[in-house]
């Protein structure tokens, strides 16, 4: 332990704690950074507590109420209610249950399958590095998107089979990225110390070079989480994602859009809450990246 | 570009669903499968009828469409150039707002001006197009009443000023022969799509170009240019844009293949009769050989568009022509 702060201090001029101040100092500084963690937070909240915030949870979770059908926003339903005459913000509480999960485990799935891919290849080389690239090319050469509709036509539609199918589109992008900066990692000091030392090589991935490779990684996780609610919205419109009764808010805008002239309530609050979802998503990675990046953050300090 | 046919294949035909059965339909024999088994080849071994596919995708055979029963190909090229229409229109709204506005943000770092520009871009690139086709819908139309819900063209004006097929592109055909009822119906038609599908690119550009000015704006050389005392427009529009222009073009490029799969979802609001329309209703139907063609289709355009930003950049960047 001392040594590795001892290393850092003689390197970077600061502590741990210091560093770790700093940037909660930055992240206050920016004000887009700070709605980004607000709005995520909240709809963080909003998912885990989602049975004590919302008003209707029975309807929350799609139980049809006949005599309320398409009423406009009230003090009773602060959003309206749908065609079913459930009420929208309680299903729209829900359906952030359902976006933030699908965003996480597909950001943590392909991240780390991309990461420890991308890490033994450009750590390895040779034999391992070409197979494991050439895959990944294989891999690359599709829009990405449409890499992921085409396997979601295949297996068949399903908020599950959204996940593999876009996972594995999306993990090839961390397999780069990782190897780009394993191989620059591979020739430094501290590596090939553990090296001469005899450090196994896993271990050498998995104590030495993972955890120096994982900023950028966790800067481009992050923007990722923004694009896959976009993604499962979108997939839950043209009906590959998530099926009715959930109430995914990308289908909710789906069945909601033959009404927009007619009660535009329906189709509009879910969308609302996709839009401030992804852009929390899009301002927290955007604001990681300037805070983290070295590069960037000089620029900040001279400023101050 | 080979592994990628391959691997669509092999995913097609290795999850288990009866093709034979969604050809002939769901009433059919024991006798009728078996013979559109035998027609389809899907009676022959896996390696054979790889080799089939394969050889059949290069001389133009795309095979036929389950649902419609007619050449995959010839309706992908069909749907294309409403598609391709769409997209132009909306690249050329993000290019003409978004290169401007992130030249701007860069001068004026830190100003009013720029706060705004780096919201726009986030903003941009976070809304969901389909949800911002359906608001567009409910102001110009039903509230406004200025601009047409769906559509290419009006039926009126296209029964009476019916568009010659030149392009395919319904607003140059009609400015191609003089045609200014159609001209103006389907440019008008055009508008509320394109603005949809303009933000994520739109949102990509302001940021690549703000991004890259800021950098180059730093640079030794334009301190020069601006130590022998040119005019700030000159350098910033001749000396800076010049350089900062390359990797934002490597972006568009790049998200113009992007948004032809975003189009999918505008598209569908709009019930622009283009390939993103052909792809929903192909899933819907599950109609494997048309899913599949628009997938071979959209992966060859990927790489035809690569390889143009890649020539492109040769062009513009001497330093990897070097290289």
């Amino acid at each position: 332990m001392t040594l590795v702060s001892v290393a850092e201090e003689q390197e970077g001029g600061r502590t741990r704690v210091q560093e770790m101040r700093l940037i909660l100092r930055l992240i206050r500084r920016d004000p887009l950074t700070v709605t980004g963690v607000f709005l995520v937070t909240i709809f963080i909240l909003l998912a885990i507590l989602a049975p004590v915030f919302a008003p209707y949870p029975d309807q929350g979770l799609g139980l049809p109420v006949p005599e309320r059908i398409l009423l406009p926003p009230s003090s009773v339903n602060l959003f309206g209610t749908d065609y079913l005459g459930r009420d929208i913000l309680s299903r729209i509480i829900y359906g952030a249950q359902i976006s933030l999960s699908f965003a996480f485990t597909v950001a943590i799935l392909s991240s780390v399958i991309g990461m420890v891919l991308g890490a033994v290849a450009g750590y390895y080389g040779g034999m391992v590095d070409d197979v494991i690239m050439r895959v990944t090319e294989v891999f690359l050469s599709f829009p990405p998107l449409l890499l992921a509709i085409a396997l979601l036509a295949t297996i068949g539609p399903g908020l599950t089979n959204a996940v593999v199918a876009l996972s594995l589109t999306w993990w090839p992008w961390y397999t780069r990225l990782a190897r780009a900066q394993t191989v620059s990692l591979r020739e430094s000091h501290f590596v090939e110390a553990a090296r001469a030392i005899g450090v196994r090589s896993r271990t050498i991935v998995r104590r030495h070079i993972i955890p120096n490779i994982l900023t950028p990684i966790v800067v481009q996780a992050t923007l990722d989480m923004a694009s896959a609610i976009l993604v499962e919205a979108g997939f839950g419109f043209i009906g590959l994602g998530a099926q009715a009764p959930s109430p995914s808010w990308g289908l909710m805008v789906s069945t909601g859009r033959y009404y927009i002239l007619t009660n535009w309530w329906f189709p509009t609050f879910p969308g609302l809450a996709i839009f401030a979802l992804a852009l929390g998503f899009n301002f927290l990675g955007d604001g990681f990246r300037e805070i983290l990046d070295p590069r960037l953050r000089r620029v900040v300090r001279l400023r101050t | 570009m080979f592994g990628m046919i391959t691997l669509v294949f092999f995913v097609s035909r290795v999850i288990p669903s009866d093709t034979a059965q969604l050809y002939v339909g769901p009433k059919a024999t024991a006798e009728q499968l078996r013979r559109a088994a035998e027609e389809l080849g899907l009676n022959r071994p896996l390696h054979e009828q790889y080799f089939t596919y394969v050889s059949k995708l290069l001389t133009g055979d795309w095979g036929i469409s389950l649902r419609a029963k007619t050449p995959v190909l010839g309706d992908v090229l069909k749907f294309l150039p409403a598609t391709l229409e769409l997209v132009i229109c909306a690249y050329v709204i993000a290019i003409l707002v978004g290169i401007p506005l992130g030249v701007f943000s860069a001068v004026r770092q830190n100003s009013m001006v720029d706060h705004g520009g780096r919201v726009l871009a986030v903003a941009g690139v976070s809304i969901p197009s389909f949800w911002l086709a359906l608001l567009l819908q409910l102001l110009f139309f039903g509230t406004l009443h200025v601009l047409p819900l769906v559509g290419r063209l009006d039926i009126e004006s296209s029964i009476l000023h019916p568009i010659s097929n030149i392009t395919g592109f319904h607003v140059l055909d009609s400015l191609l022969t003089m045609n200014v009822v159609a001209f103006v119906d389907s440019a008008r038609h055009l508008v509320l799509p394109s603005i949809a599908l303009s933000t994520y690119p739109l949102g990509l550009i302001t940021r690549m170009t703000r991004s890259m000015m800021i950098e180059i704006l730093n640079e030794p050389y334009i301190r020069f240019a601006r130590a022998n005392g040119m005019t700030e427009r000159l350098v910033i529009f001749k000396y800076a844009l010049k350089n900062a222009i390359i990797p934002t073009l490597t972006v568009l490029g790049l998200s113009f293949s992007y948004s032809i799969t975003g189009a999918f979802l505008v598209e569908t609001i709009f019930t622009w009769p283009g390939l993103g329309t052909y792809t929903v209703n192909s899933i819907l139907e599950v109609d494997y050989p048309a899913i599949i063609g628009v997938v071979i289709f959209g992966t060859v355009f990927y790489v035809v568009i690569n390889l143009l930003i890649d020539i492109g950049q040769a062009y513009l960047d001497p330093r990897v022509r070097l290289r």
